[in-house]
């Protein structure tokens, strides 16, 4: 038997669960307590798709020193679901601990002798002290609870205060909470060696982060970016954005006297519906949007080759799962940037946003209605599912009460009386972007026809070629003018001189971090930057001409952003490795770092000589 | 071409309307349909619609999908914003534009093919969810720009140009919209602009999903002996319910009819729509009886014209989100943003 481990708010426990059986709520108080200590978590759902009966995990990474990527690896397992019991006893690091339920003896041949058994007879528990099945469920996983926090010696005033605020609004079954916490939390004093290695310890590194889901942040985001139209259909991942967007609105939104909605969701029949609302809304003023993920972009591509081409202010958030077809539709991925990138058929290209965790959400989420109105073409936010429906630390939202809506450039009645001439697909400023006009605006002027097809500067329709290509080379100049006015590339540089650097985005922001210094302290020193948006800024192609070799990691098999960068920078392929990490788990620190180290040190091997005899 | 403008000459004694705005006032570019095309008549009977209601062109929002019928919208209201959206997904984007702002009015054009076939969901959808629109088909029973193909209206038995016979049942769109719950179905044919007008008036002032599916002959793909879609062949059959009058809410009612042949329908917003009954045993506010009447007929042989069905205390689907009464697209960041106070109690509550 190995040294069990010992490690202080430093370790990963993982939940596996029944899906359905209540144990979200336990798990979710167990990591709100160690936030409530003080002490920065990353946790993280894993769940199937199913909604009752089969397994789910819940992980939750104890960090201290802040690190919020998934580690990979797991210390403790609370073992709740036989069906899974032995992957999960397999998966236990050596040294580790398992916790279970001992009710039932179980054969010596189902535990592992290199890890700490740790059986508390939970049925036998909730049995004894409650007679209806469904409390001797839910309370099961506050007995759990209540045993957790004697054996990591948890603050059990965080414990309470979480369960206070968990039933806030509903105190009346706060005291049966307090009383099944306890039951557990007696026994394991009773019973078990407590405290055991794994421990928590009150700390000061939260500060003023909130901890919260990057769906929920982009739906308030488009709040505060002024969205009042949303047309969605449901789909896993993204389905909590439209979801928490009408929770928010129905707080935030209503006419204080007469609860008048300031706002309109439409549940479409299908994603083709969806994405046409939120182009006839735009066409007609209003700040609109559609949150989707792969499968329903495949089936927006025609209404995006239109929106980019009758340049339509359109705001699509596409939360990523793994694909292709229905994929993985659980499991995230950042696999959809070439299909987003350039949607529908012809020569298309759209802007994306990779914002990194539910703060950038927020931010990238009301940003995106300004750009989409600025640039008046698709606006695509990409998040994946572990942004999206993972809970994160993050930095507070934040809002300048100075900021307005910037409409863009539209034209009401009195600057079409002041305009010399209007035409619909005049480049008057020289930055590739028209004038436009909303529809009832003027009884004499303005009015257009829009269409998806060909048109002149003045939206007549004609299939003449030199207007086509006069319109094409425009809509170039404005993809153009969109690289300065994106979300910039954020860069780190090495604290040694770097030959060396690697690009990253999105999610893989907080394993990339994780890595780094983990790489540095083997002596490989690398400049990073953080890629934001799509067109790449000028910065992008001068680091990357800047350094010898970079590194680009991605969530997906393909290498999307290389290519991306390949394709649209002219960057020579040898120049940029590959780092792809597509399992459907979220990207760990320690893949990254063994797929950097390894090619690293292999270009740090001294040159090849004959050994003398 | 199309883009070609008309002369705004016009004569100097061409009758005005309640806003000062002649007939030509509501036209649009030259129709590039062929000559005869019903479709042109349709465009004629919006015009006159239009004209006579003294709608303000540029408050009429005219939306399409992709066919000869959604070319359409260029032809009349030249002042209005036009939309030609993506094959079959008119009523999308009229859905979105209509929640952007409810004050506007929307017409929507379509083709059969862009709504019985690849937009047959659209279609549906739009009309349940009661978006506040003119819904119009232009329906001719055939695939007229890529050259006659048969549509999903096209009746069973019907010979094509070619000389092919469809053997695939019609889908009947205006039973279809009766049955989903539109506040507002009629029927007519391009041929008939005394029939069409004051239904396409009425459908304008409906407040709810107005339907109107209006037989259009194909002159160039489905007007031979053989079709059913023929001007001849739709005279022939035409069994109209009912001839409309119009009455807007200040207007005296001058007209006198035999009693027992007239209905009347008081619309939500005042409007009278009085109809002269051709036929017994119809009650155009009966949804069941409408339904029945549709079947009964078809199995006669005949199409059914005129108003099938109204229902006077329409819902839009405004109404039903509980939207404020501004339009949408006029509120400002007083309205819409939060403010960082907000914000903060947000922050607070996730730590």
């Amino acid at each position: 038997m190995p040294q069990p481990i010992t490690a202080t708010n430093d370790f990963v426990v993982k939940f596996a669960n029944v899906n359905g059986s209540g144990s979200a709520s336990a798990n979710g108080l167990f990591a709100k307590s160690i936030l409530r200590m003080g002490v920065p978590i990353a946790s993280r759902n894993i769940f199937p798709s199913n909604i009752q009966g089969l397994p789910t995990w819940f992980e939750v990474r104890v960090s201290e020193a802040g690190h919020m990527g998934r580690r990979g690896g797991v210390d403790m397992m609370v073992a709740m679901n036989p069906q899974t019991w032995d992957r999960d006893v397999a998966e236990i690091e050596p040294g580790g601990y398992l916790f279970y339920d001992s009710t039932r003896p179980m054969p010596k041949s189902k535990f592992r002798d290199d890890i700490t058994v740790i059986g508390c007879p939970l049925t036998e528990i909730t049995n004894n002290a409650y007679s209806d099945p469904r409390q001797r469920q839910l309370f099961k996983n506050i007995v759990y609870l209540g045993a957790l926090s004697a054996l990591l010696d948890m603050d059990v005033e965080a414990v309470r205060a979480s369960i206070a605020a968990q039933f806030k609004g509903k105190e009346k079954l706060v005291p049966a909470n307090f009383a099944a916490l306890e039951m557990g939390r007696s026994w394991a004093h009773e019973n078990l060696a407590c405290p055991i290695g794994l421990r928590l310890r009150k700390a000061d590194a939260v500060g003023d982060r909130i901890f919260t889901d990057g769906n929920s942040a982009a739906a308030l985001g488009a709040v505060y970016g002024g969205a009042t139209v949303c047309a969605w259909y449901p789909i896993t991942p993204s389905t909590s954005l439209a979801e928490a967007f009408e929770k928010y609105c129905g707080r935030l939104r209503k006419d204080p006297e007469t609860g008048a909605k300031r706002y309109a969701i439409v549940q479409a029949e299908d994603e083709l519906a969806s994405i046409g609302m939120v182009v006839g809304a735009a066409w007609n003023g209003a700040r609109a949007f559609t949150a989707t993920s792969g499968p329903g972009v495949s089936l927006m591509q025609e209404f995006l080759g239109l929106a980019y081409f009758a340049e339509i202010p359109t705001v699509l958030f596409d939360v990523q799962r793994a694909g292709p077809s229905t994929g993985m539709p659980t499991r995230t991925q950042q696999s959809d940037l070439l299909s987003a990138a350039y949607a529908s058929h012809g020569d298309t290209k759209h802007v994306m946003l990779l914002p990194e965790d539910p703060a950038e959400c927020f931010a990238f989420g009301a940003d995106a209605f300004d750009l989409a109105d600025r640039l008046q073409t698709p606006i695509f936010v990409m998040l994946d599912l572990d942004i999206g429906m993972n809970d994160w630390l993050c930095a507070p939202f934040k809002w300048d009460p100075a900021r307005k809506m910037d409409r863009g450039k539209v034209l009401d009645a009195a600057g079409l009386d002041a305009a010399k001439t209007f035409g619909r697909y005049l480049d008057v400023d020289g930055d590739g972007i028209p004038y436009r006009t909303w529809p009832g605006t003027h009884p004499e002027k303005g009015s257009f026809f829009t269409r998806g097809t060909s048109r002149d500067r003045y939206a007549r329709y004609t299939e003449d070629g030199a207007p086509y290509v006069d319109n094409m080379q425009r809509l170039l100049k404005k993809f153009h003018t969109a690289r300065s006015i994106v979300p910039h590339p954020i860069v780190t540089l090495a604290k040694e001189k770097a030959r060396d650097g690697v690009i990253f985005y999105g999610s893989t922001s907080a394993a990339m971090r994780e890595a780094l210094t983990a790489l540095e302290a083997q002596g490989i020193h690398l400049d990073a930057m953080r890629i934001r948006a799509f067109p790449f800024h000028d910065d992008v192609a001068a680091f990357i001409a800047a350094h010898e070799r970079v590194f680009v990691v991605e969530q997906n098999r393909d290498a999307q952003l290389r290519t991306l960068l390949i394709n649209e920078e002219e960057i020579d392929p040898a120049k940029l490795v590959p780092v792809l990490h597509y399992d459907g788990t979220p990207i760990t620190a320690r893949f990254i770092l063994s797929a950097i180290a390894d090619r690293a040190s292999a270009a740090n091997v001294l040159p090849f000589r004959k050994a003398t005899p | 071409m199309s883009y070609l403008p008309k002369p705004k000459l016009h004569h100097p004694k061409l009758p005005t309307n309640a806003i000062g705005l002649t007939r030509r006032d509501y036209e649009g570019a030259i129709s590039t349909l062929c000559a005869g095309c019903g479709h042109d008549s349709i465009s004629a009977a919006i015009i006159q619609a239009c004209f006579n209601l003294s709608l303000p062109p540029h408050r009429v929002a005219k939306l399409s999908g992709i066919g000869c019928s959604s070319k359409t919208p260029t032809y009349f209201l030249g002042a209005a914003h036009g939309f030609n959206s993506v094959h079959g997904r008119m009523p999308s984007v009229l859905t979105g534009a209509y929640l952007a702002n409810r004050d506007l009015i929307y017409l929507g054009v379509s083709g059969d093919g862009d709504s019985a076939s690849i937009g047959f969901g659209q279609f549906a959808h739009s009309i349940r969810r009661g978006v506040n629109m003119t819904y119009i088909v232009e329906n001719n029973g055939v695939y007229g720009l890529t050259k006659g193909q048969f549509s999903a209206t096209s009746d069973k038995g019907s010979v094509a140009k070619k000389g092919n016979v469809n053997t695939d049942q019609p889908i009947d769109l205006a039973a279809i919209a009766v049955q989903l719950g539109a506040t507002f179905v009629a029927r007519s044919f391009s041929g008939d602009k005394e029939q069409l007008v004051p239904l396409i008036e009425a459908a304008l002032l409906h407040e709810g999903s107005a339907f109107i599916d209006v037989l259009s002959p194909c002159v160039a793909f489905n007007n031979h002996p053989g079709s059913t879609k023929s001007y001849d062949y739709v005279r022939e059959h035409n069994d109209a319910l009912n001839r409309l009058d119009v009455m807007l809410p200040r207007q005296e009612i001058t007209a006198s009819y035999a009693p027992g042949a007239l209905t009347e329908v008081v619309q939500h917003d005042g409007t009278i729509l009085r109809l002269r009954k051709l036929h017994d045993g119809h009650d155009p506010t009966d949804r069941a009886s409408a339904m029945h009447y549709l079947m009964e007929r078809k199995a006669a042989g005949e199409i059914v014209t005129g108003l099938i069905y109204v229902e006077p205390e329409a819902k839009p689907l405004h109404q039903n989100l509980g939207t404020v009464a501004a339009a949408l697209n006029s509120l400002g960041d007083a309205d819409l943003c939060p403010g960082v106070d907000a914000l903060e109690r947000i922050n607070a509550s996730l730590r």
